[in-house]
């Protein structure tokens, strides 16, 4: 009895692996392997373990010995045949800027010679090396588990004796950004509702004919190119654009006086909202859709005004599309990062253009994939809140 | 029954038609690549790959039947890290800003390619002396000199034109919006030279806290006035658009606005910071050969002066500045048009890429938390 009822259910998991292995390849692999980079540094540990064991009982202070220059002489050739050595430069230089070139030339200088002193030669090659500083740089950055991304992502350095303290004001670039990106998601999620909420109402209760007409004007700008979307509002938006040119033509603003609306926090803002408007409108609609017109009119027979009737009886009802509307507005501009970088301007950039700054330019994927984890950790715990405040399982899509 | 044999049919026929398709996509993408030997190349896009597609890729095609792909690019390394480090590698050849060539070079992402087996100059000059000083790498061929320059629109100033790079940092004089390249290249250069610092200290300058502090400052005074591009193309379109007075940009996108569209811009050449790309091999490509053959095809002295036959970049390689001589289409004289023509060096700063191949992280790091200020 058991076996024949487990069958079925076996079968549609069954049915289910192809996507289970799709997600699993194409989402749980890269997310844990974004979590991994964030901490697991081993390509300095990799390329100069030697230098790094003779650097684990050094004081930090004095110059390391004959030893460590050695070691690390012949390291730095080693990976200079074997054309590693850019990636281990650049990991250092990330600790102590500089110490890129100054490897490099260090591996040129030492190839095919066999000193009696390294250290003298070493120093000769590069003076740099005579300084602890230097040789600090190499063992933090040969460490193969590492905080230091975290802690860079939170505006947050590690000084001279290892103590951590936050970084000077002016430095400080991600923890107002992530702020600003929260912010900025939750003015979109609203403006989104409060723009939404009235389109879906009237499709919902339109005639058929007209809701669908009313559905496609919705759904048309849904099927067209993000881009195109979003350099429309450019061409729209700009200072000699037709905005612009019609408040002039209009006299509400002379020629002076025109409004910078695109390439700041306005421009990422209309442009952002006008993109994800559907993800609110569709879910409201949907839920709005099952609600019967006989409640209201019952309503205001019993004597509600139409405010109270909307208040009390339909309001509640569409509280399932409202939550899902709002989570997908919220989580989708989280991430937003293409609008942003194209009508954004100085001030409109959200925490993701530099995620994509450090994954795409500076290469430093370790501190991308920390800003990354750190926004996850950011929204699953907005995601927490939200659930206990509303109900994931009151929310409805259909 | 019978509606389960149609819709059984009508399967069928979708099943057939879909497989009809993908063989015809098989077949396409193997009459692009399987019958004739090609090589992908990844430039700049816009003026810039238009001029080196008539300048090399035709000739370089017509020369070895060689079919060119043109891919293109906002610069970086990402992209060729990721291809090498998956051995997915579907770029052969990639032109890149030289900082960019030397740090390639180092991390093993670009095939060497000595400088002693890049041709000889038409007088028989070994390419080692033939090229500038600091212009040639283990891995490059060919190569450019481009300038970052600021440019203005005339019609923005009926009366007293800028002229001096100080007059992009007056708003007083010359008021309206500025443009900048969204990156703390050439933008500090040209803070500090605006700021009074003769072109041979910049960088030393920069070197120090206090340098960067001192650009950032000068900086401060138009921030509000700039407005930041990213693409090449942006500048010419912002100044057609009168969205800003004057906005730096590279020489060879606002001369083939003037020179081709007529455009009323004009170049500020003083304080112009001078600055080359290189051709690269992306290391493991599978067209080694092909690839090989492109590389020397464009380090010849001809073909590099041919690029400046349709845009203001002149060749890294000695012997030919003087090859260039009028525009193909146009038929203007080209050498004044060019960064490095005398007249256009009188105050010019030639770009340090080792320097920055060292600075260029930190260096964003602090633009990036300054513009969110």
């Amino acid at each position: 009895m058991a076996g024949s009822l487990n069958r079925p259910g076996l079968r549609a998991a069954a049915l289910t692996l192809p996507l289970a292995a799709f997600l699993g390849v194409t989402f749980l692999a890269p997310l844990g392997s974004m979590l991994a980079r964030s901490f697991y540094q081993p390509r300095v540990a990799d390329g100069l373990p030697r230098t790094l064991a003779m650097l684990e009982g050094w004081d930090g202070a004095s110059l390391p010995g004959e030893e460590a220059f050695r070691a690390l002489g012949t390291e730095l050739v080693a990976l200079n045949r074997q054309r590693r050595l850019g990636v281990v430069a650049s990991r250092v230089n990330r600790l102590r800027t500089g110490m890129r070139s100054r490897i490099v030339a260090t591996a040129r200088a030492l190839e095919g010679v066999d000193p009696d002193s390294w250290r003298e030669a070493i120093v000769a090659a590069e003076p740099v090396w005579a300084e602890p500083e230097a040789w600090m740089a190499v063992r933090r950055a040969g460490e193969r588990f590492t905080v230091r991304h975290f802690l860079q992502a939170l505006d947050l350095e590690r000084g001279a004796t290892g103590e951590v303290t936050a970084k000077p004001e002016e430095l400080r670039i991600y923890v107002p950004l992530l702020v600003r990106t929260l912010l900025v998601s939750l003015a979109i999620t609203a403006i989104c509702l409060v723009l939404g909420y009235p389109v879906a109402f009237l499709i919902a209760n339109a005639r058929p004919s007209r809701a669908n007409l009313l559905l496609l004007i919705v759904l048309v700008p849904f099927w067209t190119s993000l881009l195109v979307r979003t350099t429309s509002w450019v061409v729209l938006l700009q200072n000699q654009g037709v905005v612009n040119d019609l408040l002039v033509a209009l006299g509400v603003i002379g020629e002076e006086g025109r409004l910078a609306l695109v390439y700041n926090m306005t421009g990422t803002l209309v442009a952002m909202t006008q993109i994800l408007l559907p993800f609110m409108i569709l879910p409201l609609y949907a839920v709005m859709r099952a609600i019967p017109p006989e409640y209201l009119r019952a309503a205001s027979s019993l004597g509600a005004t139409f405010l109270q009737g909307f208040a009390r009886v339909y309001w509640p009802q569409t509280l399932p599309g409202v939550a899902a509307g709002v989570l997908l507005v919220f989580i989708l501009s989280v991430g937003y990062y293409i609008t942003p970088a194209l009508v954004g301007g100085r001030t409109g950039q959200l925490i993701s253009n530099l995620i994509a700054y450090h994954m795409q330019e500076s290469l430093n994927w370790g501190l991308a994939a920390a800003l990354g984890v750190i926004l996850l950790a950011c929204v699953g715990a907005l995601f927490g809140v939200y659930s206990r405040l509303v109900g994931v399982e009151r929310m409805r899509l259909s | 029954m019978k509606r389960n044999g149609k819709r059984r049919s009508a399967l069928r026929s979708r099943v057939c038609s879909a497989s009809i398709w993908s063989l015809a996509v098989l077949l396409t993408t193997c009459l692009a690549g399987c019958g004739t030997e090609s090589v992908t190349v990844v430039s700049w896009g816009g003026a810039y790959t238009e001029a080196c597609r008539r300048a090399l890729f035709e000739p370089f095609t017509a020369e070895t039947g060689i079919e060119v792909r043109v891919d293109s690019f906002n610069g970086g390394l990402a992209q060729i890290r990721a291809q090498v480090e998956t051995g997915n590698v579907h770029w052969d050849l990639v032109d890149l800003e030289f900082a960019d060539v030397v740090r390639a070079c180092d991390e093993g992402l670009a095939e060497l390619v000595g400088v002693d087996q890049l041709p000889l100059a038409p007088d028989g000059t070994p390419a080692r002396e033939d090229y500038y000083e600091g212009t040639y790498s283990e891995c490059g061929g060919g190569g450019t000199f481009y300038s970052g320059v600021v440019a203005y629109n005339r019609e923005s100033f009926p009366g007293a034109k800028p002229s001096k790079l100080g007059d992009f940092f007056d708003l007083e004089r010359f008021p309206g919006r500025r443009g900048m390249r969204r990156s703390p290249v050439v933008t500090l250069e040209m803070a500090l030279m605006a700021d009074g610092v003769p072109p041979e200290q910049v960088f030393g300058v920069l070197g120090s806290e206090e340098g960067v502090d001192r650009a950032f400052r000068k900086l401060d005074e138009i921030k509000d006035e700039v407005v930041w591009w990213e693409a090449g193309a942006q500048p010419p379109q912002m100044l057609a658009d009168r969205e800003v007075a004057l906005s730096t940009a590279y020489n060879g996108r606002i001369f083939n606005a003037q020179i081709v569209e007529g455009q009323p811009f004009e170049i500020i050449w003083d304080g112009q910071v001078l600055d080359f790309g290189q051709f690269v091999m992306v290391a493991g490509t599978p067209n080694y050969e092909a690839a090989r053959q492109f590389l020397l095809f464009a380090s010849r002295v001809e073909s590099m002066a041919a690029i400046g036959r349709y845009i203001s970049y002149s060749p890294t390689r000695r012997s030919g500045f003087d090859l260039i001589g009028t525009h193909r289409d146009t038929g203007i004289e080209m050498r004044p048009h060019l960064p490095g023509a005398p007249e256009n060096l009188i105050r010019a700063l030639r770009n340090d890429p080792l320097w920055w191949a060292d600075h260029h992280e930190e260096m964003t790091e602090r633009f990036s938390a300054w513009l969110a200020r």
